[in-house]
């Protein structure tokens, strides 16, 4: 019960982006996960990269109200893992089936196809603020990521007051959105 | 501009920032005109994949961080791991190539060897013949105190030094002893001597070295033919774990051993020979190895070097073979011992019954 515990609170932490949470994570199992990518035609640099992934899943997992833990986070990221880097594997054509059983897995296809699903709309996101360039990146993040006001803004950014940042704001935002559905139409 | 208060409007609407009020007249609003719902739904789901992204950013710059602290403190290694997984890499990658390079430097190293064994002068590696050639001067000594003594007894003795020692069995109660070829082989004059101590010139009438067998003929006038050989020859295959035993001459006086059959093949598959174990010494080379029911199954003859208790004996059907060649070549008509009187007997009385028959063979 007190593992179980732990782990909820783990959870609950990941999903709140807590540092700490994130922290024990990677310490009690990175380890493992770099072993089993090693030991199976991988360098260190896959696991961090596959890692990095099955982290971002567990996170997802973690947020979505209608998660119940059902397994160990150890076994949870080490099935995601090796789901995850057998079909890097495949798609790299390094697939090698002597790939090692070693520990119990659970299923996890369905939450891969989701992420992959996910990381496509991720990185839609990103290309198209790559996209609107300078300053209006900037701005953008600073006020949908960051979280700034527009006072702030209008301070960083040099803007007489904060209405001319809202403007400006207000335009960098049409041509994200148009750049962003162009691409999402595209891709549908 | 009414677009910009819009979206403004839609974002405080998503983020709860409205009061009621104006919540409700927003509302209402978008229930009456389908255009603004159609932007409204449009721009919440656009601003919820902005969402998405800035969480997810969040937490890789955290994983990120969380990474590289830990690379820091050493817990994940990154560079050194690199080399290491290189090697592990190429060696999951290459490993079937590996191996079947590996296995064909095997078949070429094993057939070169074979091919130069076979073609040089039979020289046995890594096995030991165990021919006793380490006779040394305490055992000079101690022998010539023995002809002394011996003297007084025996008439007939030929005046001898040896340089090596061997054990053989007799085959035919006429005088044929059945030893190595290695022992034989490179030996100018050859003696045998019984457990009495009786000493009788002996020539090879046969040997190969191929099998590893020869058979000598007590060529001198004195050696009366022997009676009730008590052993017989096997001519079916022993069976694995089957109990053996020895009686040979490691040192001057004779010695027992016993052991098990380990194997139906000897050295490198050799299929002529069983691999047994027992102890053996240098000297053991041409003892007979018995079964429980006196059989003798096989001729020890070499041992491995660098194993304990890796002992190679020929199979006894190959004496069988050798006294076909014998009759064949020289027309001498050797005859094995047909009665078995070891059978159902204590291994010490079998020992009292054997111990007549296998002699020391000894030359220089």
């Amino acid at each position: 019960m007190k593992v179980y515990d732990q782990e909820k609170a783990l959870l609950e932490g990941l999903a709140a982006n807590d540092t700490n949470a994130i922290e024990t994570i990677y310490r009690e199992n990175y380890a493992a996960i770099q072993a089993f990518i090693v030991k199976n035609n991988g360098y260190p640099d896959d696991a961090r990269d596959i890692f990095q992934e099955a982290m971002i899943i567990l996170f997802e997992k973690a947020k979505s109200s209608s998660f119940i833990l059902s397994c160990q986070i150890k076994t949870y990221l080490y099935s995601v893992c090796r789901r995850l880097w057998l079909k890097k594997l495949q798609k790299q054509n390094r697939y090698n089936p002597s790939i090692e059983m070693i520990q119990e897995t659970v299923p996890v296809e369905e939450e891969i196809e989701w992420h992959e699903k996910r990381n496509d709309d991720f990185n839609q996101m990103e290309n198209a603020l790559l996209k609107i360039g300078e300053p209006c990146k900037s701005l953008l993040e600073a006020f949908y990521i960051q979280k700034k006001t527009m006072p702030e803004i209008a301070s960083t950014f040099g803007y007489t007051n904060a209405d001319n940042a809202k403007t400006q704001k207000y335009k960098c935002l049409v041509r994200l959105k148009k750049i962003f559905f162009a691409q999402y139409k595209n891709t549908d | 501009m009414e677009e910009n208060l819009l979206l403004d409007a839609i974002e405080r609407y998503r983020n709860g920032e409205m009061d009621d009020q104006e919540k409700t007249f927003f509302e209402e609003l978008r229930k009456n005109n389908p255009e603004i719902d159609q932007v409204a739904v449009e721009h919440s789901f656009f601003l919820g994949e902005l969402e998405k992204m800035s969480e997810l950013k969040t937490l890789k710059n955290h994983l990120d961080e969380v990474e590289s602290n830990l690379i820091n403190e050493g817990i994940i290694s990154r560079r050194e791991g690199k080399a290491k997984a290189k090697i592990v890499y190429l060696w999951n990658r290459y490993r079937r190539t590996i191996a079947v390079a590996a296995l064909i430097a095997g078949v070429v190293s094993i057939s070169t060897a074979t091919f130069v064994s076979n073609y040089s002068a039979k020289t046995n590696v890594g096995i030991t013949p165990l021919v006793d050639n380490k006779l040394n001067q305490f055992e000079h000594k101690l022998n010539q105190i023995e002809h002394k003594l011996n003297d007084a007894a025996v008439v007939n003795k030929p005046k001898f030094e040896a340089n090596f020692r061997a054990t053989g069995f007799l085959a035919d109660p006429s005088g044929y002893i059945i030893t190595n070829a290695h022992v034989v082989d490179n030996a100018r004059n050859l003696i045998v001597e019984n457990k009495k101590g009786e000493q009788y010139f002996a020539t090879a009438v046969y040997s190969n070295p191929t099998t590893d067998l020869a058979i000598l003929k007590i060529t001198d006038t004195s050696f009366k033919k022997v009676s009730g050989l008590p052993y017989t020859f096997s001519q079916t295959g022993a069976e694995l774990a089957e109990p053996i035993f020895t009686l040979g001459y490691p040192r001057e006086e004779v010695v027992y051993g016993e052991g098990y059959l380990s194997a139906k093949s000897g050295y490198f598959g050799d299929t002529t020979s069983y691999q047994i174990s027992i102890s053996v010494n240098p000297g053991n080379s041409g003892g007979p190895v018995i079964n429980k029911n006196g059989e003798v199954i096989g001729i020890i003859s070499s041992k491995e070097t660098n194993a304990d208790g890796v002992v190679f004996a020929i199979k006894s059907k190959n004496i069988y073979n050798a006294l076909k060649e014998v009759k064949k070549d020289k027309n001498v008509s050797i005859k094995l011992p047909s009665l078995n009187s070891l059978k159902g007997i204590n291994r010490v009385q079998q020992i009292k019954k054997l111990e007549d028959f296998v002699y020391k063979v000894k030359g220089n």
